[in-house]
């Protein structure tokens, strides 16, 4: 990408822009606050208030029918080492190999459909519609096909001739929870790395035949590191998705056979044991946890995902 | 893109012989690649469609029906569930979230991509921030915000939320598509006398069809699915998207779920979306051969 | 920088006008002075359902009083999501909601949290209703909510099998075993309830506890009663499964596959709600057992069996504008003859004594004598305010004894710690 921008247009325009003089710095920066106040207004109304008060909620004890006192973080110390400990980590850990499972196989899938719908072929648009219905069915209908599809006389058993009961047991409802979450989604990893791959220009990949090279070293070499930041920002919002993942385990398992995760425990807690404080505690860990995973996957992919967004897709 | 290949192809005389061999390979990949996605993707979907068919679908487990009918459809739309009136919500909600999160998003996008200004950073932060929250925690005291402007069982409140959690993506989208778009386009029109509000809407707008249609498909699709928002801040069918529609079906009693009426009500909520996509997904493809990107 | 400032400021602006829009939990309806005497129109919110019955209470109601109509709220059909729906409405003090038709098991948790309004008991014939029904609208003494339908358990068995092998339906689970291997002889399952983790595996519980001769709680939700009887209960099902007399797969039943399993002819004996019997006589192809079942009360262990008390009660909001409408309305839609109608169109089992004796209603539903029985012994889930967390523990640990995680002893001694935690506040 790099190479192409230089070849076609050299040195012209720096990255960035063009220079600016101090006076159009200044407009630029007032056109910029101008056209970030709408954002600016939306998310705080509308996440900044709730996130505010659940963590200003979630240091005060839960009194069904007293007042609440203040108690520092004594409901933190309940969820990582008190009575709620047992619930709080079986959740956490669920959750976090629930992600990590979820996520590998939605970006195989996701990324494999992305290499078949660039190519070019007879019905191409149809291929890409198709892809997208797991995704546009209703999650609320989804979950209860899969629900369906996972009884013991149900058609999964059915069609492969098995004997499980799915939600019967640990690792079958996890890998149930699992088939049908990665079936839903990788069609929206599908397509953000199709719109990254679309962008790479056929000419890179004549070349490198020309070259000689085989399509493995095609795509270990070019397309992979071109495509890489499209890849990054898809894993990233897929993985705040999965973290919080709530109506699957909830439909399918009810949170059984160890199947809870950091957020059904967070509704039941807030909403079915009307316990505000403590269900406010779960949601403000769940959320400083997904900020530290979001900071991993970062510095893993050694990608600066906000410097991306800046700059554009490389 | 394909013709590109095609014509460069026969210049190309490198490894002839195993040039027509890896073709046909190549090809045969890709049917095969071709026919697991559709598989993959569509083969719940048709078990849905059959479902939808049949009389008894969780007693009658045929692969295909054998005495196929509509009563489902009929129940879907019949007194009982009033379905037009959900559709029509959906729509609407999904379709202004989509209007006006794009329109905050470009706004956004554009001046993260193509303005300087400090603290970036800090913003981009600040909005991927936002998307990490669990939605579950925002319910209540949402409720008892638009409970006390009065606006439960109204549009309002579904929209404005759905926006909400939808801008962050689309504002990281655009902002990634915004970012590739090269300045010489934008100075040309600066060069022709046009100010920064009209470069933006004449110049980059049509050039950024592509990432726009795409973040548009996100949106829709992820308020059209939104339900626990929509179930708490509706009460009545004047507001009820599909999502909540869908949940009460119910059958005689309280213990008995309609399969069949749900699978109905999930076939027609989906393929209008197909459809949707599939005229949209024209216009992507064509923004990107207009040349806004390299090549 | 001043630029930077100054959008952090506007935001900030914003969020402090908005945070006080939101004022503190007196905002948002409370009902005033008026709330008590108010008449007008008013809204009546239950789960929705298809059979008829509240438009037909609803249309009477409407044509007699044309200034105080009465439109329906639905929620949807899950008691998870019904309550949710009542819980966010009744914790804003919302005056959305005027007439509630409650699940029997959230009087205690609702009256408790001041979102009922008390009810004269003058005003109601209590004494012509079933006990156990009324006595889900009570709670520390008060009557917060009337029965509108009450629900027990059956034995629902497949007669054709006992008819030809000379047996009659068992009266307690041994005897129930001991038929079981008829049913391998014709291979199907024995027998099933509900055994998902779920509020139907609480009331299997609570009826294999009853049927020892045990109970769960106590004393408004104060005492935790659960000892051998409850011991040997979970043993009986636990037992089930491990030796097949359960089938597997009945783990992942709730209300709708376990009569699935039943009426496509796959099990001999099942327990559940009433509704079952009009679907097992229904005339379509996929039902296999039309005219070969019977109903039977449920078995007992060491005594009688004793049904779970199911049902719904309508109840009036603390924070409903119009509650003298509204509880006009509830004495109407409660009353004897619209019972009487529901019963026609639905087959549920009323709160009045005298309708299960009714000659047009028993014509219909045979299963309606054999209901009352088991509804004289029933008894109510756990009255405590703290129920969703009750229900949860049971679930907890009766679901881990029933897969065999747990034996039956180390799951009632761990379900008695938890419940001996939540009864001192939750």
């Amino acid at each position: 990408m790099t190479v192409a921008t230089e070849t076609v247009h050299p040195a012209r325009v720096r990255r960035g822009g063009p220079a600016r003089t101090s006076e159009g710095r200044r407009a630029e920066a007032r056109l910029a606050f101008q056209l970030l106040i709408p954002t600016g207004i939306v998310l705080a109304v509308i996440i900044a208030y709730p996130v505010v008060r659940a963590i200003w909620l979630s240091l005060y004890s839960d009194a069904r029918f007293g007042t609440p006192e203040f108690v520092g973080i004594r409901n933190y110390l309940r969820a990582f080492t008190g009575t709620g400990s047992g619930v709080f980590w079986q959740a956490f850990w669920f959750t976090t190999l629930l992600t990590l499972v979820t996520m590998a196989f939605e970006l195989v899938v996701g990324f494999g459909m992305a290499l078949i719908m660039n190519k070019a072929f007879r019905g191409r648009g149809l291929v890409r519609a198709s892809v997208l219905v797991p995704w546009a069915i209703p999650t609320a209908v989804s979950a209860k096909l899969w629900e369906w599809n996972f009884q013991p006389d149900g058609v999964v058993n059915q069609i492969f001739r098995l004997d499980v009961i799915w939600t019967g047991s640990h690792w079958p409802s996890f890998w149930a929870i699992v088939i049908a979450d990665v079936w839903k989604t990788a069609p929206f990893i599908a397509l953000l790395v199709l719109a990254g791959l679309q962008i790479i220009p056929n000419e890179v990949y004549e070349a490198a035949r020309v070259d000689g090279a085989t399509a493995l070293q095609s795509f270990w070499r070019i397309t992979l590191p071109l495509v890489k930041s499209a890849v990054i920002v898809a894993v990233l919002f897929r993985m705040l998705d999965v973290l919080r993942i709530f109506d699957l385990p909830f439909i399918l398992t009810n949170g059984a056979n160890q199947t809870e995760t950091l957020s059904t425990i967070a509704y039941k807690e807030a909403i079915q044991n009307l316990h505000p404080s403590y269900g406010s505690t779960l949601s403000t860990i769940t959320f400083a946890y997904i900020i530290v995973a979001a900071f991993l996957v970062n510095w893993i992919a050694k990608a600066d995902v906000v410097k991306t967004a800046e700059r554009g897709v490389k | 893109m394909a013709t590109t290949t095609a014509t460069t192809r026969p210049a190309v005389r490198a490894r002839p012989q195993s040039r027509r061999g890896g073709f046909l390979r190549e090809r045969g990949w890709l049917l095969l690649g071709v026919a697991f996605i559709a598989v993959y993707c569509l083969a719940p979907f048709y078990w849905m469609i059959v479902s939808s068919l049949k009389a008894n679908p969780l007693l009658d487990r045929a692969l295909f029906p054998k005495n196929p009918t509509l009563v489902n459809y009929q129940e879907v739309f019949s007194g009982e569930n009033n379905f037009q009136y959900a559709l029509r919500n959906s729509v609407i909600v999904a379709g202004l979230t989509t209007v006006v999160a794009l329109l905050i998003g470009v706004f956004a996008a554009y001046a993260l991509a193509r303005l300087q200004f400090r603290g970036k950073k800090l913003v981009l932060g600040a909005v991927l921030a936002t998307a990490m929250f669990p939605l579950i925690a925002l319910l209540t005291p949402l409720f008892q915000l638009f409970s006390n402007l009065g606006l439960i069982d109204t549009y309002p409140p579904m929209i404005i939320t759905d926006i909400s959690f939808t801008l962050p993506l689309a504002i990281y989208v655009l902002t990634s598509f915004f970012s590739e778009m090269p300045w010489e386009l934008e100075m040309a029109a600066k060069v022709d006398g046009a100010t920064p509000g009209q470069a933006f809407r004449k110049v980059i707008v049509p050039i950024a069809a592509p990432g726009v249609f795409t973040s548009a498909i996100i949106v829709f699709i992820a308020a059209w699915n939104e339900f626990l928002i929509a179930y708490t801040m509706t009460q009545t069918l004047a507001s009820q998207p599909v999502t909540v529609a869908i949940a009460k079906f119910t059958g005689v009693s309280r213990f008995e779920q309609p399969f069949g009426t749900i699978m109905a009500a999930g076939v027609l909520v989906t393929i209008p979306l197909v459809i949707l996509v599939l005229l949209f997904q024209r216009r992507i493809v064509a923004g990107l051969t207009a040349g806004g990107v390299k090549g | 920088m001043p630029r930077r400032l100054g959008k952090l400021g506007l935001v900030g602006a914003v969020v402090a006008l908005v945070l006080a829009a939101c004022g503190g939990p007196n905002e948002g309806g409370g009902s005033s002075g008026g709330g008590a005497q108010g008449t007008g129109p008013i809204t009546f919110v239950a789960g929705k359902d298809t059979s008829g019955k509240y438009p037909k209470v609803i249309e009477k109601w409407n044509a007699a009083h044309p200034n105080e109509k009465v439109s329906m709220i639905e929620l949807p059909e899950a008691a998870d999501a019904q309550r949710s729906g009542f819980v966010t409405n009744l914790q804003a003090k919302s005056d959305k909601y005027d007439v509630l038709g409650i699940d029997v098991v959230w009087t205690a948790e609702f009256a408790k949290s001041g979102w009922l309004v008390e009810l004269d008991q003058s005003q109601f014939q209590l004494a012509q209703m079933l006990k156990p029904a009324v006595d889900t609208g009570m709670f520390e003494g008060k009557l917060w909510a009337v029965p509108y339908d009450t629900n027990g358990g059956l034995l629902f068995y497949r007669k054709d099998i006992l008819d030809k092998a000379g047996k009659k339906p068992p009266t307690t689970f041994d005897e129930l075993k001991a038929l079981c291997p008829l049913a391998k002889q014709n291979n199907i399952d024995c027998y099933a309830g509900q055994f998902f983790k779920y509020e139907g595996l609480t009331v299997n519980f609570a009826e294999a506890v009853q049927a020892a001769g045990g109970e769960i709680m106590t004393d408004n939700g104060t005492k935790v009663a659960l000892g051998a009887p409850a011991v040997q209960g979970l043993s009986v099902l636990a037992d089930g499964f491990k030796q097949g007399e359960i089938p597997k797969q009945a783990i992942t039943y709730k209300e709708q596959e376990s009569q699935r399993a039943f009426v496509s002819g796959k099990l001999m004996f099942l327990r559940n709600w009433p509704y079952v019997y009009a679907l097992a006589a229904k005339d379509e192809p996929a039902n296999k057992v039309r005219g070969k079942f019977g109903v039977a009360p449920l078995p007992g262990i060491s005594g009688p069996g004793s049904s779970s008390l199911g049902g719904l009660n309508f109840a009036v909001s603390a924070y409903s504008k119009k509650q003298k409408t509204a509880i006009e309305f509830v004495k109407f839609a409660t009353n004897q003859e619209n019972a009487k109608e529901m019963v026609l169109l639905t087959g549920n089992a009323p709160a009045w004594t005298d309708l299960y004796n009714d000659p047009e209603l028993v014509k219909k539903y045979a299963h309606l004598p054999i209901l009352l029985e088991g509804l004289q012994q029933a008894k109510p889930r756990p009255v405590t305010p703290y129920y969703q967390e009750v229900t949860s523990a049971i679930q907890e640990d009766a679901y881990a004894a029933l897969q065999g995680q747990k034996s039956p002893d180390q799951a009632v001694t761990d379900l008695t710690t938890k419940l001996n935690e939540i009864a001192q506040g939750g």
